[in-house]
């Protein structure tokens, strides 16, 4: 019963975004006031509906009812509790009712604060949203239905991919989607004030927190997935220029330029009509992804089943939502009032300049992932771009970018001086450079790439904090009035500095992935193998038991010099529903540093293949990611925000809500 | 405020320009980058069978893909590999060292890395097998169906269907 109720709700949801499009818009061009409140009110109820789809559904999976098809499909009444719930989403019917369930979220969350948002562009935006809304609604009620029953019902089900059950299941989805899904509010927003004709500083003011939110998500995201590949798929690679994972590069490096030239649009009234565009990309981009990923265009864990119906389904809404907020923009960006131009050497131009290196940055990653796929359908030509494509585009366009980005932060805005900024950094600079050196020297025989790498990364932090110290520093040194006047700062200014150090703790990270080692060798019991610094030592190898696999654990000692560090467990797992074989890496972490443990074959005479790395300050990749996400989180604390645009609401034409 | 020139340095236009100028250099150095990349970096995909038409030479990095042939799989001491890869038309030799995917079984569809050695014997430096074991990996499933043996994908997406 509850399933069928959900698939109603699912129903009953899409008729009221249909509602919720075509009210709103109209009440909008007719300025009355009582239409443009159905956009709130509808949007909690879709809101409230596909919640309850989602609920039914996860009720499905958590009773294992083997009634519905979905269940049965991606689930196993011996499946842990944890990984019922995470398999929900674990297949692509599933995957895509979180999809809806978090755009009606945001739409939820646009619909309750009314009191920040000019009614008229809320309305507008609310339509625009739920226009996507109902686009994938229909997506899923014709072709991707989660409720369809199975008569009979079978006894049992066919169990979840082994590799995704997995915590990462649990967490990566829905962090990912937060953020991909998060900048259709910025790219609603977008449209709405290209219906509307009309942009300001306040519609930047406005849109940033939503922005901020989905950048920090989404950063989340990558750097979750990024490290359950890292220790789930057993090669101890943590980026793979995947087109997968480029699907979702795309939107952030979008997004971060969206983050930036929003700041611009705010504090100088500037850059309007390039960040309108750079919305409706960041959300187009997302879009793309959700293709790419969801049509079966690539094979890879993510796309769960290819059914060209659904994959033409999803390239239909992605042709009508790009073509068409790339239509309104032609159409309508030429009217809207254009901004200042600003001196180059200042933060603004420099803000301009990131965003030129990311829009640059992302275009190569765009070109490397649709290329092959382009050529492939007009020539029938298979190729695969790789990472030596990418390092050889994205990343010299990027280094440039970190290179300056502590000199942009350091400029004032208005009108910069290069020379007093590029003075206030000789410290930060010569220190990193020290830093550089001294590694150097301690490593002269290893990669180069590293201590240049570790010294850009340590100049991005110094360079951070540095900001955070000019700004707050007075002359005699009296530290309490530094202190007070360092916690006086706005809380964007740290969310800024923390970022941008997060920024720099990941090129550590990355950087010192030069220096990893990688051992194979045939173990018996008893048997070492070194490792960089340390020395692995197999001690058994055992067979275990659970509910729904079984597996061989490989345990090992790790040692440095002789003394016992700690020890470490890799299984070789069969899923029996399945049939089908994983690795389970061990690895053991000290410090920053891990040490990854993979066990292959194992071999008819009882050897095991293994196989060690060791990656020294590889955590610090992910760490990085999640600093940046703070820095994000902190600014968005920041009282500016907070406030929202009441004020200055009265220069709307109609402001039907009390604006305070 | 920003629309009025400033009493000293660059008029409007010249800003405007700076920002074309500046667009343009970082643009044209990606569009190098690109065009240097496409040349160099880029991986062909081949089935065996293609190996001898093409007449790929020692050397030239290219991916391979076929079925691991049965009962061809030899292993040997230091993690040594040597299998026979097929499109069931033509037959290459590849050998690898290193740890072979979990998915990686003869009859199975794999993908190869590498380049061919002078003897004509493909040195893998990676080997790719799906994550899923109702999926062949496409590009081996279409090199497959040109040589009019395969029928499973359609039977493959019905599985991940049903």
């Amino acid at each position: 019963m509850l399933v069928e109720a959900g698939h109603f709700a699912l129903a009953l949801a899409l008729g009221l975004s249909l509602i919720q499009v075509v009210v709103p818009l109209w009440g909008a061009r007719a300025n009355d006031p009582v239409l443009m409140a159905v956009a709130p009110t509808t949007a909690l109820a879709v809101f409230a509906c596909i919640g309850f789809a989602f609920f039914a559904l996860t009720m499905a999976y958590v009773t294992s009812d083997f009634s519905v098809l979905n269940v049965v499909e991606n689930s196993h009444s011996t499946k842990p509790l944890i990984y019922k719930i995470a398999g929900v989403w674990g297949n692509h019917e599933g995957s895509m009712l979180l999809w809806v369930l978090i755009l009606s979220l945001f739409g939820g969350i646009v619909a309750l604060s009314r009191d920040s948002i000019p009614a008229r562009l809320q309305a507008n935006t609310l339509a625009v949203q739920a226009a996507i809304t109902l686009a994938f609604l229909a997506f899923i009620l014709t072709t991707s239905n989660p409720f369809d029953r199975v008569i009979p019902a079978p006894a049992d089900g066919q169990d979840l991919n082994p590799l995704l059950q997995d915590l990462g299941l649990a967490i990566h989805p829905p962090l990912l989607y937060v953020g991909y899904v998060g900048f259709s509010i910025a790219f609603a927003f977008a449209c709405a004030a290209l219906i509307d004709g009309r942009i300001d500083a306040v519609w930047a003011r406005i849109v940033r927190p939503w922005t901020l939110i989905a950048w920090a998500f989404l950063t989340l995201g990558i750097a979750m997935g990024s490290y359950w590949a890292y220790y789930e798929l057993g090669w101890g690679g943590w980026w793979f220029w995947d087109p997968v994972e480029n699907a979702s590069l795309m939107p952030w490096l979008a997004g971060t330029a969206l983050v930036h030239s929003t700041v611009v649009m705010e504090k100088r009234d500037s850059l309007k009509i390039w960040t309108i565009l750079l919305a409706i990309l960041t959300f187009s981009l997302s879009l793309l992804g959700t293709f790419l990923v969801r049509s079966g265009v690539l094979t890879s864990v993510h796309s769960f089943a290819v059914d060209p119906e659904r994959g033409s389904f999803i390239l239909g809404i992605l042709v009508v939502f790009i073509g068409g907020s790339l239509a309104l923009f032609a159409w309508r960006a030429p009217m809207l009032q254009q901004g200042g131009v600003f001196a180059p050497i200042s933060r603004e131009g420099a803000l301009v300049l990131n965003n030129l290196f990311l829009a640059t940055g992302c275009a190569t990653v765009f070109i490397g992932t649709l290329y092959p796929l382009a050529l492939e359908v007009m020539t029938g030509e298979k190729i695969s771009v790789g990472e030596p494509f990418f390092n050889l585009t994205f990343v010299p366009l990027i280094i440039p970018l970190l290179l300056l980005l502590p000199l942009g932060q350091t400029l004032a805005w208005k009108r910069g001086n290069l020379l007093g900024a590029a003075q206030r950094l000789y410290a930060a600079f010569g220190l990193s450079l020290l830093v550089m050196i001294v590694i150097f020297a301690f490593t002269h025989q290893g990669p180069v790439a590293a201590p240049l790498g570790i010294g850009l990364g340590v100049f991005l932090i110094l360079g951070s904090l540095n900001d955070i110290v000019t700004r707050s520093w007075v002359k005699g040194g009296d530290w309490s009035l530094i202190r007070r006047k360092a916690f006086g700062l706005p809380r964007s200014s740290w969310g800024a500095a923390i970022a941008h150090a997060g920024v720099g703790l990941t090129v550590i990270g990355i950087a010192a992935t030069a220096w990893d080692v990688e051992s194979l060798g045939t173990m018996r019991p008893g048997d070492r193998l070194a490792v960089g610094p340390y020395e692995a030592r197999l001690e058994t190898i055992v067979p275990r038991r659970s509910a729904n696999y079984r597996e061989d654990v490989a345990t090992l000692t790790i040692l440095s010099g002789g003394r016992e560090l700690g020890s470490v467990e890799t299984m070789k797992r069969l899923y029996i529903t399945r049939g089908m074989p994983t690795t389970e890496a061990g690895i053991l972490t000290r410090g920053l540093s891990q040490v990854y443990v993979s066990l292959g074959e194992i071999q008819p005479n009882g050897a095991l293949g293994m196989r060690l790395y060791y990656k020294p300050l590889v955590l610090l990749i992910w760490l990085g990611a999640v600093v940046m996400a703070a820095g994000g989180g902190l600014s968005l604390t920041d009282r500016r925000l907070r406030v929202g645009a009441a004020a200055k609401a009265r220069r709307l034409p109609v402001s039907p809500l009390p604006a305070e | 405020m920003t629309g009025k020139p400033p009493a000293r340095g660059l008029s409007r236009k010249q800003r405007r320009l700076s920002v074309i100028v500046a667009a343009g250099c970082v643009l044209a150095a990606a569009l190098g980058l690109v065009l240097y990349a496409m040349n160099d970096t880029i991986l062909f995909f081949n089935a065996p069978t293609d190996v001898q038409t093409k007449n790929v030479r020692p050397g030239t990095r290219f991916r391979l893909g076929g079925l691991v042939k049965e009962g061809s799989v030899v292993r040997s001491d230091g993690q040594q590999v040597a299998f026979e890869v097929t499109d069931t038309k033509s037959v290459i030799r590849v050998q690898y060292r290193g740890l072979l995917p979990d998915l990686f079984r003869e009859g199975q569809g794999i993908v190869a890395e590498g380049a061919l050695d002078p003897s004509g014997v493909f040195r893998a430096d990676s080997v790719l097998a799906k994550h899923d074991e109702t999926y062949m990996p496409r590009e081996v499933a279409d090199a497959l169906r040109r040589q009019g043996h395969w029928q499973g994908e359609g039977k493959a997406s019905q599985q991940a269907e049903q």
